[in-house]
């Protein structure tokens, strides 16, 4: 299970995003997973929900979002369907992965403090 | 305004990050890519399932290029170091990377164990270091190591459809190596087209070789196929020296050469 060691880099991350904002509480935290991420968004939540303790993010509720994947021809951009063979049926171009391969930190929501 | 807790706090702002969880390990993978092309060394990934073949697919190498490549390897393990001794033996200059829970190489853990130590100046002279991730056809995917290839190990009793079931491992593949080969009389009803035909749907540029490491069969188009990447690696521009970014505010005290 490889989702701890990425919601330690998430965590990192969200520190990261909130230093511009001194003693802003973090209280929503949305994760984009793609569907060829490697990621079980499952096993990231209970992951999340693990760690959190102690974390900038302990009172912060995760928001998965799952990406599909997409296929096109590198050549000739045509979508090639999930499950057929990645060759474009047009232009025979190799294809390409444009969307669903990765696992991203998209926002936060943050509670800012009055000035 | 804050809808979950219900506190009607109107200070609620949205941050964009749109980072990716994988960055660090992608940064701390671009420094060692950077060392490896330097050296003009061949890093390959080798992935695969526990038992597809990964060891002795490297033992066969070994015999077959005693003393015309350098080669150095790394083996990743949950608990032990037996592959790495195995490589030893075969002659390769090993180290094992115990990983404890962790199903998988990161980039940090190859910097760890060839950073100052005796196997890292094996895998600074080499001609091919070959990293020998943990058997699992899930986890080491997603994990750049700064290797020039990702070869992906499976072997002929596991199925043809394996490559579907592990569409992200396979995506990654540059080179699929199916082992034992020697077996397939033995195993009627295992289909080459099946496992060829399950390739092109997961893998872009779909590249099969098939071998028998414990026989010395079919290595031919596997060492050509290394060779070739070889090839790429050392016409790749050289970097001179620190023109690339070091992490973990890494600055260098100790001495390294880099060249
Ligand atoms: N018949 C046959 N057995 C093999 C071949 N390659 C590996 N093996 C055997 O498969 C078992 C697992 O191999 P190993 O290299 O340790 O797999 P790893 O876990 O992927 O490193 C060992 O008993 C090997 O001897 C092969 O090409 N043919
Ligand atoms: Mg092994
Ligand atoms: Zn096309």
């Amino acid at each position: 299970m490889h989702e701890a060691s990425l919601v330690t880099a998430l965590f990192d991350q969200v520190d990261r995003s909130i230093a511009p904002h001194p003693g802003a509480i973090v209280h929503r935290v949305f994760v984009r997973v793609g569907e060829l991420a490697g990621v079980e968004p499952e096993l990231l939540r209970l992951a999340y929900d693990t760690l959190r303790e102690g974390r900038t993010c302990a009172g912060a509720a995760i928001e998965l979002v799952s990406e599909p994947a997409e296929w096109q021809c590198r050549a000739c951009a045509l979508p090639i369907p999930r499950g057929e063979v990645l060759r474009c049926p047009r232009c025979e171009g190799e294809a390409r992965l444009v969307r669903g391969g990765e696992v991203f930190l998209d926002r936060l929501e943050l509670e800012v403090p009055d000035v | 305004m804050c809808e979950d807790c219900g506190c009607g706090d109107p200070k609620l702002v949205s941050v964009e990050v749109h980072s990716s969880l994988l960055a660090a390990n992608d940064h701390e993978a671009a420094h060692l890519r950077a060392h490896f092309l330097g050296d003009g060394v061949t890093a390959i990934n080798l992935m695969g399932s526990p038992g597809s073949g990964k060891t002795a697919l490297l033992e066969a190498t070994a015999r077959a290029w005693a003393g015309k490549f350098k080669l150095a390897a790394v083996s990743g393990d949950l608990a032990t170091a037996h592959d790495a001794e195995r490589l030893e033996r075969a002659g390769i200059p090993s180290a094992a990377i115990t990983t404890g829970t962790a199903c998988h190489l990161d980039a940090t853990m190859v910097d760890r164990a060839i950073h100052g130590t005796a196997v890292g100046e094996a895998v600074h002279a080499a001609d091919f270091f070959f990293i020998e991730n943990v058997g699992n056809l899930v986890c080491p995917a997603i994990y750049d190591l700064g290797q020039a290839a990702n070869v992906v190990v499976l072997s002929v009793t596991e199925g043809e459809d394996k490559p579907l079931k592990y569409p992200v491992m396979f995506k990654a593949a540059d080179l699929v190596v199916l082992t034992k080969v020697d077996l397939l009389p033995h195993l009627r009803g295992v289909s080459i087209a099946a496992i060829e035909d399950a390739l092109a749907r997961v893998m872009p540029k779909p590249v099969m070789i098939q071998v028998a490491s414990t026989e010395d069969q079919g290595l031919d188009a596997w060492l050509a196929w290394l060779s070739a990447r070889r090839d790429v690696v050392r016409a790749a521009p050289r970097l001179g020296a620190h023109e690339h970014v070091h992490v973990r505010g890494h600055a260098h005290p100790h001495p390294h050469p880099h060249r």
